[in-house]
């Protein structure tokens, strides 16, 4: 296995206590690395922007953290907990919007919220969980299953079972905006800056660096498994304009 | 709290995909028809091999279900979404196999007059045999669901699934059959209790074991 390790500068400030910490992350499927030793710090409440090609190594990261699948070497802690020896302990802290949307295609939208709602032992009644529905702009096919819905519009019931998490501390975003239109957009928008406010931290996949730069603390580059590129939010601001094709070519 | 929202939200995808239970019970009375088939009019020989073939029809349907009941875990991996809220492995093996054996039992009960019908074979130790069916398909979809879990990511799973639960499930057939056959044939020696008390062991036994290794076989 090649090994690279680039330290990254996320987590200087000492005074900041660290949400989440990655030290020498390797994952692989079958005999490709999908992962190769990559590490970094966040610190609590930072939005963190992970990009790269597709391929890099972003989904595997989020999964990895998300304790979805486990790392073959290395180690993680998400506030403290270390992700092999206290899974569930990590599991209580994070929120997770994957690629796969986590719905049952035969219930409806309201009842794949209410079976969430009955497991986070949240009020799994309608009218506790339409104004969520509402706000994800779904109210009116509350009583649609999501095989009726577009791709957007499943997106948008997978953003209403992150909200129903509040008490998540991490929160990891795989391509937030990916397949929704502008409305969906601001969506997202709202939810990043209502989990600034409460002091979440956050690591977000996405391709769409301009939007990123303007919204995210720090960002991190993946490059075929590797850590690349790891920057502030000045070098993002810097780099506004970016887009996925101008992504930083074996490191800065 | 976690058991019942599994059982909860299990239940409900049952009653979700009921076309699929009334399909099944269909391919269970059909198989107990070729059975009978296969030994001709012979009243008596059918009442003899009535308890084997319902138990028979039984477990070819209850690899229908128990395969089933993973799919709509696995097609958004909605399955590895709860495992991520958290909710632990047990309480969701729980609930699934629970409802699989609501399931299970329901169709064994609704096959036995079809049984009656094909193979004369009535009985009036009726609580009896349904007590019977309880035992039998606990046994059936303790192991079942962990098979199922185990294979629902497989490309073969239809194939896979009976090869890794028929072995295992010979006790609970064996048990199931001796018993059953004895409560419509009769029972002149009391042997009915020991079959039965073998089937609360197995049940048991696979009941706790399966909860156990339910987290290893989901987690990465």
């Amino acid at each position: 296995m090649p090994s690279h390790t680039l330290a990254s500068p996320l987590a200087d400030d000492a005074a900041l206590p660290v949400a989440v910490e990655a030290s020498g992350l390797c994952r692989r499927y079958g005999r490709r690395w999908a992962l190769i030793d990559v590490s970094f710090r966040v610190p609590r409440g930072t939005l963190l922007m992970v990009a790269g090609r597709n391929g890099s190594g972003k989904t595997t990261l989020l999964r990895v953290l998300a304790t979805a699948i486990r790392a073959d070497r290395g180690t993680a802690r998400i506030e403290g907990k270390d992700l092999r020896a206290e899974p569930q302990e990590v599991r209580d802290r994070i929120g997770l919007l994957s690629h796969q949307t986590y719905l049952y295609d035969s219930l409806t939208a309201l009842e794949n919220l209410q079976v969430a709602a009955r497991f986070l032992g949240r009020d799994a009644g309608r009218v506790a969980l339409l104004p969520l529905l509402e706000e994800v702009g779904l109210a009116d096919r509350a009583d649609d299953p999501p095989a009726t819905f577009s791709a957007g519009m499943r997106r948008r019931l997978s953003l209403a079972r992150v909200l129903l998490k509040k008490d998540a501390s991490v929160v990891l975003l795989d391509e937030p905006y990916g397949q929704l239109d502008p409305p969906g957009f601001r969506l997202v928008d709202r939810l990043l800056g209502r989990l600034r406010e409460r002091g979440a931290t956050v690591l977000m996949a996405t391709h769409l660096l301009d939007r990123a730069a303007e919204l995210c603390d720090h960002g991190i580059v993946l490059e075929q498994g590797r850590l690349a590129w790891s920057g502030s939010a000045a070098d993002l601001a810097a780099r506004s304009g970016l887009n996925a094709a101008a992504l930083p070519e074996g490191g800065v | 709290m976690h058991l019942a929202a599994a059982l909860h939200k299990d239940v409900l995808l049952q009653w979700r995909g009921r076309a699929q239970v009334v399909a099944i019970f269909v391919f269970g009375a059909t198989s107990l028809l070729l059975f009978s088939f296969a030994i001709g009019p012979d009243s008596a020989a059918l009442r003899q091999h009535a308890a084997g073939f319902i138990w028979l029809a039984l477990l070819l349907s209850s690899t229908l279900t128990l395969a089933d009941s993973f799919h709509s875990e696995m097609e958004e991996r909605a399955l590895e979404g709860l495992l991520l809220l958290p909710v632990s492995p047990g309480a969701l093996y729980y609930g699934k196999a629970l409802a699989n054996w609501a399931q299970l039992s329901f169709l064994g009960i609704c096959l036995v007059p079809v049984m009656v019908v094909l193979y004369d074979a009535f009985t009036t130790r009726f609580l009896g045999l349904v007590g019977i069916i309880l035992l039998g398909s606990a046994g059936l979809s303790a192991p079942g669901t962990l098979y199922a879990a185990m294979t629902s990511q497989a490309r073969a799973k239809q194939t896979l699934l009976p090869l890794l639960l028929f072995p295992i499930v010979v006790p609970v057939l064996l048990a199931s059959v001796k018993a059953t056959s004895l409560l419509i044939l009769g029972d002149p020696m009391g042997q009915i209790r020991s079959w039965a008390l073998l089937l609360v062991s197995f049940d048991l036994i696979c009941w706790s074991l399966s909860g156990l290794l339910f987290g290893r076989v989901v987690e990465d």
